[in-house]
C-alpha cells in the first residue's frame, strides 16, 4: 500500500499535437516545487501524472499542499495505489480512506477501467467495493446524487488506484509556456494579484519596483520583496529589478505642472520599465490597474501611459472591482503584506487635484520640456538586482 | 561536587547559540523592531527570522507564530481568547484532568463566568481513551484543549482524535494543543494534528524564560487578553522582546531533526532497567510516555525527603510540576493512584546533555537514599 498523489491536467490536455511540450513544461514545474521534499518518480499516462514517494520519511501533506500551488492543474487528490486484485483493492478501500468513512454519512463509489482486460466491469467493480464499505460502516448509506464522499477506484494499466474526493487544482497554464513578462509592482493590493493572475496564465514574471528613498523605506522594499516571495509560491523563482526612483520623481516635482505630476510618472515608469523588459528578453508589461479606481487609471489617463510604451501593457485586473480584487489576495496571501504601511513611489508627491483627462499633447509638451532622457540613463545604469524564491 | 540536573521539564540550560544572539541583540541590535528607522528594521529582521525558524520546525507559516511572554501567558491567549470570541455560540469545553495549571486555572475561571468544563479524566496508567474523548465534543462545545505530552508522567495523548471529531463533524470548536512538552522532543506539526491553535516555550528547549509562542491557524480568531500598540497584529500588543525572541529562534535552530532520540531512549532504557529491578520502586509513567521523562514512587518516602536528600548530593529532580510549588500532584490524583504513591512521586526529566554515568550517579544516591531514609508511618 503506498500512497500517491494523481494529477489530472487542466485545460493543456485539449492541446493538439503540442501538447507534450507543455507536459513536460508542467512536470519540470511540478518536480522543481517539490524536490526540496525528498525524490519522487514522477510519471504521466493517461493524461494524469502520478507523483510516487521514493523515501520513506516524505511528508506527502506538504507535497499535495505544494502541488494545489502549480498552475495547470485542474485537480490532484491523494490515492492509494494497489494492486488490480479485488481483495486488495477492497481492503484498500476500507483501510486507507478509514478517517473520512468514519465521520461520513454518506458516499458512493465510482470506478473507472481503463483497462478493459481487468475480469469486472466498472459497475461490478462499484457494487462489490460499496457493499464491503456498507458492511464496515454502520453510519453510512449510499447516495449516487449527492455523496458526501466519492470512493473512486481507477483500473489502470499497471496499478489500481483507491482515493477519495479530488482537490480543485490551482488551475491556469504551466509557467513558462507563455513567454516572460515584466510586472511592475508598487507594494499594493492590485499589482501582486495582476502578477499572479498573468503567471496562471503561463508567464514566467521578472518584477519592477521603483523605489526613492528617503522618500521611501527600506521597508517598503522589503515589502515588496515579501509580496513578490509569496507569488513566487505559485509563479515559481523570479528576478526583481529596483529602479532608483529618486531623482526623477525630484525633477517632475520640481519642472513640471502639480496636476500632472501622476500621469508623467506612470509614462516614465513605463518607458524605463520597457527598457528593462526589452533587455531581459520580457515581451509584455503587466500593471495591476483596474479602471477608473484612481486618477492615473482613467481611460484618459491610460491613453497617455500606454503611448509611452510600444510593448502590449497587460492589466488583467481592468474590469474587476476593488472588493474582487480584495478576494484573490486574500486567497494567495497577499493581502496582509500589502495592507502594512508604508510609502511606496505612487504614494509620493500625489498632487492634490490629479488631472482625470489628461490631454496627450500637453502631457508630451511638459515632459519634453523638463526632458528626463539623461536621468533615465542615469536610472538604468543602478539598477539593483533581487533574487526572489530561490 | 559535581551537579547533575534532571529537571528539564522544569526547565533547561540555555544554549551557547542563543546566549551569544542575546548578547549581541542586547548590546548591537537593540533597536525597536517597530521604529522605522534602519535599526528598527534590523531589529525587526531578527525577529522575522527566529518567526521563521520556530514556523519551519512547526511546518506552519511564519505570519501564525505569534510571541509571547512564555507558555502560561500562550495557553491564556489561546483559552480566554476563543472563549471571548465564541461566547455567544456556545458555552462548553473540553479539556482534561491533567492539564497544566496554566490551563487548569483558566478553565476555572471561565466555569466562574458560566462556562460549563468537561475534564476527561486519564486512566491509571496516565492514558487517555479516545472513546471518552469522542463522546465529550458536541456541537455547542467551542473550544477542546489537551496538552500533547503531560509534564509530570510524559504519556502522550491522542489529541489527533479529538480534532477529526471536529474536522469531520464539522463542528465550531477551536482545538487548542499545549505542546510545551512536546516541541524540540518530537515532531510537532499544528496542520497534522490538525490543531487550531497551539501552545510552545522557549526555556524548555535551551532558550531564555520569559518567551513563548502561539501559533493560530490562518483564519482562526482569537480576542487579545492584553491591550497596548500595533504590534503583532494587535493579538499581542507590546513591544517584541527581541532579544528573548532572537534567542529562542537559535536555540530551535540548535534542535536537530531526530531530537536527539537514540541518546534518549539509551538513557530512558538504561535508567528503566535499573529502576525496574529495585524493590520498592513502582513506576508511574505510561509505556507510551515520552522517553526524556521518567516519573516513579517509592512509596513510605515522602517526594520532598528524596527531592532533598538527592539535592544534597547534587542531584535536581522534581517532584512534580515545579509550577505546582511542591503541593500534592493533582496529575497522579487524576490518574486515581494510591495517596501513598502520589505523596512519594519523583520526576526525572532528561535532556541531550545528560549521561549514563550521570543516571549511574544519581541510582546509587538514590539506592542509599531508600536504605537511610526514614519511612513515613
Amino acid at each position: 500500500m503506498k500512497e500517491v498523489i494523481l494529477i489530472k491536467l487542466g485545460e493543456i490536455a485539449l492541446k493538439g499535437l503540442n501538447r507534450r511540450s507543455f507536459e513536460d513544461v508542467l512536470i519540470k514545474n511540478i518536480k522543481q516545487k517539490i524536490k526540496s521534499l525528498g525524490r519522487f518518480n514522477i510519471e504521466i499516462a493517461q493524461s494524469t501524472i502520478s507523483v510516487e514517494p521514493l523515501d520513506a520519511d516524505i511528508d506527502m501533506d506538504d507535497v499535495a499542499d505544494r502541488i494545489g500551488h502549480v498552475f495547470g492543474i485542474s485537480a490532484y487528490s491523494r490515492a492509494c495505489a494497489v494492486e488490480k486484485d479485488m481483495d486488495a483493492i477492497t481492503s484498500c478501500a476500507v483501510e486507507y480512506l478509514r478517517d473520512k468513512l468514519s465521520f461520513a454519512e454518506s458516499f458512493k463509489v465510482e470506478a473507472k477501467r481503463s483497462d478493459k482486460k481487468f475480469p469486472l466491469k466498472s459497475p461490478e467493480i462499484s457494487a462489490e467495493i460499496g457493499g464491503v464499505i456498507l458492511e464496515n460502516y454502520p453510519n453510512l448509506h449510499v447516495d449516487v446524487h449527492n455523496p458526501e464522499i466519492t470512493v473512486t477506484v481507477e483500473i489502470r494499466d499497471t496499478m489500481a488506484f483507491v482515493r477519495a474526493n479530488a482537490e480543485k487544482g490551482a488551475g491556469g497554464m504551466p509557467v513558462g509556456t507563455s513567454g516572460r513578462a515584466a510586472v511592475l509592482i508598487s507594494g499594493g493590493i492590485d499589482s501582486p494579484v495582476a502578477a499572479y493572475m498573468m503567471a496562471k496564465r503561463g508567464l514566467v514574471l521578472e518584477g519592477i519596483h521603483f523605489a526613492s528613498p528617503p522618500y521611501t523605506s527600506e521597508r517598503a522594499e522589503q515589502k515588496v520583496c515579501d509580496l513578490m516571495e509569496q507569488v513566487s509560491k505559485y509563479s515559481g523563482r523570479m528576478i526583481m529589478i529596483t529602479v532608483p526612483f529618486t531623482k526623477i520623481q525630484e525633477k517632475i516635482h520640481n519642472e513640471c505642472p502639480e496636476e500632472l505630476f501622476t500621469i508623467i510618472m506612470r509614462r516614465l515608469m513605463m518607458k524605463i520599465s520597457q527598457r528593462i523588459a526589452q533587455k531581459d528578453d520580457c515581451h509584455a508589461l503587466i500593471t495591476g490597474e483596474s479602471l477608473g479606481q484612481v486618477a492615473s487609471q482613467t481611460l484618459y489617463a491610460m491613453v497617455c501611459t500606454d503611448s509611452a510604451c510600444q510593448m502590449p501593457v497587460f492589466r488583467p485586473l481592468i474590469g474587476m472591482d476593488k472588493t474582487d480584487i480584495v478576494d484573490i489576495s486574500r486567497k494567495i496571501g497577499t493581502f496582509d503584506i500589502s495592507i502594512q504601511p508604508y510609502e511606496d513611489c505612487c504614494t509620493v508627491f500625489t498632487p492634490k487635484h490629479p488631472r482625470t483627462r489628461p490631454v496627450l499633447q500637453y502631457v508630451i509638451e511638459a515632459e519634453e520640456k523638463a526632458g528626463f532622457d539623461e536621468l533615465i540613463e542615469e536610472a538604468m545604469n543602478n539598477l539593483k538586482i533581487t533574487k526572489i524564491g530561490f | 561536587m559535581r551537579e547533575i540536573y534532571f529537571d528539564n521539564s522544569a526547565t533547561t540550560s540555555v544554549c551557547k547559540e542563543a546566549c551569544d544572539k542575546m548578547y549581541d541583540m542586547m548590546i548591537n541590535n537593540y533597536g525597536n523592531a517597530s521604529s522605522l528607522h534602519i535599526k528598527g528594521m534590523l531589529a525587526e529582521n531578527e525577529l522575522t527570522s527566529a518567526r521563521k525558524i520556530i514556523a519551519d520546525m512547526l511546518s506552519v507559516d511564519k505570519d501564525e507564530i505569534y510571541f509571547c511572554s512564555g507558555g502560561t501567558e500562550a495557553n491564556n491567549l489561546a483559552i480566554f481568547g476563543t472563549a471571548d470570541v465564541k461566547k455567544r455560540l456556545g458555552k462548553k469545553i473540553v479539556t482534561t484532568a491533567f492539564e497544566h495549571s496554566s490551563v487548569m486555572e483558566c478553565m476555572a475561571q471561565l466555569e466562574k463566568k458560566g462556562f460549563e468544563v468537561t475534564y476527561i479524566k486519564p486512566d491509571d496508567k496516565g492514558n487517555l481513551s479516545p472513546e471518552k474523548i469522542i463522546n465529550a465534543i458536541d456541537k455547542d462545545t467551542i473550544l477542546v484543549s489537551m496538552m500533547l505530552v503531560n509534564n509530570e508522567v510524559g504519556s502522550i495523548v491522542p489529541i489527533d482524535v479529538a480534532s477529526k471529531v471536529i474536522a469531520h463533524k464539522k463542528l465550531q470548536a477551536y482545538m487548542h494543543c499545549d505542546a510545551v512538552q512536546a516541541f524540540g522532543k518530537m515532531p510537532v506539526k499544528p496542520k497534522k494534528l490538525g490543531v487550531d491553535l497551539l501552545t510552545i516555550s522557549s526555556h524548555k528547549v535551551h532558550g531564555p524564560k520569559g518567551v513563548g509562542a502561539l501559533f493560530i491557524r490562518k483564519g482562526v480568531r482569537v480576542s487579545p487578553i492584553i491591550f497596548g500598540g500595533e504590534q503583532q497584529g494587535k493579538v499581542r500588543p507590546g513591544t517584541e522582546n527581541t532579544s528573548a525572541i532572537a534567542g529562542f529562534g537559535e536555540a530551535v535552530k540548535q534542535i536537530p531533526s531526530d531530537f536527539h532520540q537514540s541518546h534518549m531512549n539509551m538513557l530512558h532504557k538504561v535508567c528503566m532497567d535499573m529502576l525496574t529491578k529495585t524493590d520498592g520502586i513502582v513506576i508511574n509513567s505510561p509505556c507510551n510516555a515520552v522517553k526524556n521523562i521518567i516519573n516513579f514512587s517509592v512509596p513510605g518516602i515522602r517526594s520532598e525527603t528524596m527531592l532533598h536528600h538527592l539535592s544534597l548530593n547534587g542531584i535536581y529532580v522534581s517532584s512534580g510540576s515545579a509550577c505546582a510549588k511542591g503541593k500534592a500532584s493533582y496529575v497522579l490524583e487524576a490518574m486515581g493512584l494510591k495517596r501513598e504513591i502520589s505523596d512519594s512521586a519523583i520526576r526525572l526529566s532528561f535532556s541531550e546533555l545528560n549521561t549514563v554515568e550521570e543516571i549511574e550517579i544519581f541510582y546509587d544516591v538514590l539506592v542509599q537514599g531508600i536504605q537511610t531514609l526514614a519511612r513515613a508511618k
